[in-house]
């Protein structure tokens, strides 16, 4: 049962096409030819409840809803090789972003994905330090999804620390820098 | 030219070898690269998936603050850090609108951004502004007889092609064959390592790295040339998970960040190699050049 989003469809495929049309060359996506190119191009598709060439049919048919509860963008590694080759010119990656985005603020996170908990992770931790230290994002994602899939990892963090890889401290901005994120933070997520 | 180093959060730390290559070689050709006094995370493909608008003002903070140095360019050598960073100043730069929201996010922290700074990789600026012959005329120890898997992955040349084809890139390839590493064929060069997904969907990223070993084991590589932290890390640091599925560990095909290649070449000390950092032991690959 996919997870009611407090937004009509039609509602959230406005929001989604004025967040696509704010970015440069965002109309492209009304030129899409349904040609597959994208989805033919990407290393991840196969792992993808829709493909990129279904997200746009979807766009237009009124089940954008749909995609916002799959596992889609968040199976995109952001590889760009859709946006190299898409005839038409859409960029595709950027789409994909606008979904996540879209997914992010109306809090939907489909089942078995731990995607949008990494991206969490990786952002309250540039919140705290202005950097990114990969053991604590590493231990703010894994204690946030599955402690025992980080003790898994807990051999390669040993073998990075050996050898001078992993720092358990973390480097920061000055405090200077960190007033600075914050005010451009509330601004940029204000406007 | 002002140019200044912005190294990004993985060279802090998984990057190291990187990182200490990349700096190394820069000092020995010539190039100051001075860091970027108080940088912070470009933001990464994380801010990109949760607030556009956020991302491109966080990346365009360490763009303000070069402008502010008066930098021409920012040089990063993680293709992570790179495609952001390019992003911004490029969004910024084609889209008034876009610029003119960045700025006024810049502007609650009393910075601007003009638009007066390039990105570029460290690798376009050795291939493209000191040259591979300036490169080989400074050659130490010659790399003849390695074979090396010239290995670029996604975001060095994609979306952005600024000094490389996005889908058959031949800059490192010639920058291996100026110290005359032999370059095996290697089709696979610019396909995804799997980026984050090796984190969160190890099921889908673990076969995608593995095609991209055995690809290099198959051409007859002793090592995999890189340019990217994030990619050395998926390359080198997940063979028990593929061992597991797909029965082959790869044991003696280590990987390293092209500078520390470079290092060798240039006869650099051994700690500046930084081949010691290795999670695959750089012997015997690297015996002969070492």
């Amino acid at each position: 049962m996919a997870k009611r989003i407090g937004a009509t469809s039609r509602q959230l495929a406005d929001e989604f096409m004025e967040a696509v049309l704010s970015l440069p060359d965002g109309e492209k996506v009304k030129q899409c030819i349904q040609c597959g190119t994208c989805s033919g191009a990407c290393p991840t598709s196969h792992a993808m409840d829709y493909t990129p060439r279904e997200i746009i049919a979807a766009l237009r048919a009124g089940m954008l809803d749909r995609v916002l509860n799959s596992n889609t963008m968040w199976m995109c590694s952001s590889c760009y090789g859709c946006t190299v080759r898409c005839p038409s010119g859409i960029k595709l990656t950027d789409v994909m972003y606008e979904l996540k985005s879209l997914a992010t603020k109306h809090g939907v996170r489909p089942k078995g994905v731990s995607t949008p908990a990494l991206q969490a992770a990786f952002v309250a931790e540039v919140e705290a330090h202005g950097r990114n230290a990969e053991v604590g994002l590493m231990r703010r994602f894994f204690l946030g999804t599955n402690p025992f899939d980080g003790l898994r990892n807990l051999g390669l963090a040993l073998a990075m620390k050996q050898r001078g890889r992993l720092s358990l401290g973390s480097s920061s901005v000055s405090p200077e820098g960190q007033r600075q994120l914050k005010a451009i933070a509330e601004k940029a997520r204000g406007g | 030219m002002a140019r200044f180093f912005y190294p990004g959060c993985a060279l802090e730390q998984s990057g190291k070898p990187y990182a200490v290559s990349a700096l190394a070689v820069a000092r020995a050709l010539g190039l100051e690269l001075p860091e970027l006094r108080d940088w912070n995370c470009c933001g990464a493909t994380a801010y990109m998936g949760t607030h556009e608008l956020w991302g491109l003002a966080l990346a365009a903070r360490n763009l303000a603050m070069a402008e502010q140095l008066g930098a021409d360019e920012l040089v990063t050598v993680c293709s992570g850090c790179y495609v952001v960073l390019n992003k911004a100043a490029k969004y910024t730069a084609t889209d008034p609108a876009l610029g003119e929201q960045v700025n006024e996010a810049l502007g609650s922290a009393g910075l601007a951004y003009r638009g007066g700074v390039r990105v570029r990789h460290l690798l376009d600026v050795i291939v493209n502004d000191i040259r591979p012959e300036a490169v080989q005329a400074r050659m130490k120890t010659s790399l003849a007889g390695l074979k090396v898997a010239p290995y670029y992955g996604c975001q060095i040349g994609r979306p952005f092609d600024d000094f490389d084809d996005p889908e058959r890139p031949t800059t490192l390839d010639s920058l291996l064959q100026a110290v005359e590493a032999e370059v095996v064929p290697y089709p696979l060069k610019s396909r995804c390592c799997g980026g984050m997904l090796m984190t969160t969907s190890t099921e889908v990223a673990v076969p995608l790295v593995y095609q991209l070993l055995e690809c290099a084991a198959q051409a007859g590589a002793d090592c995999i040339a890189t340019a990217c932290p994030l990619c050395t890390m998926n390359l080198e640091g997940y063979r028990k998970q593929i061992a597991a599925r797909h029965g082959r560990s790869f044991a003696g095909l280590p990987v390293y960040a092209f500078t520390q290649l470079l290092a060798l070449a240039l006869g650099l000390p051994r700690a500046e190699t930084g081949v010691d950092m290795g999670l695959i032991p750089a012997e015997p690959a690297l015996t002969a050049y070492l």
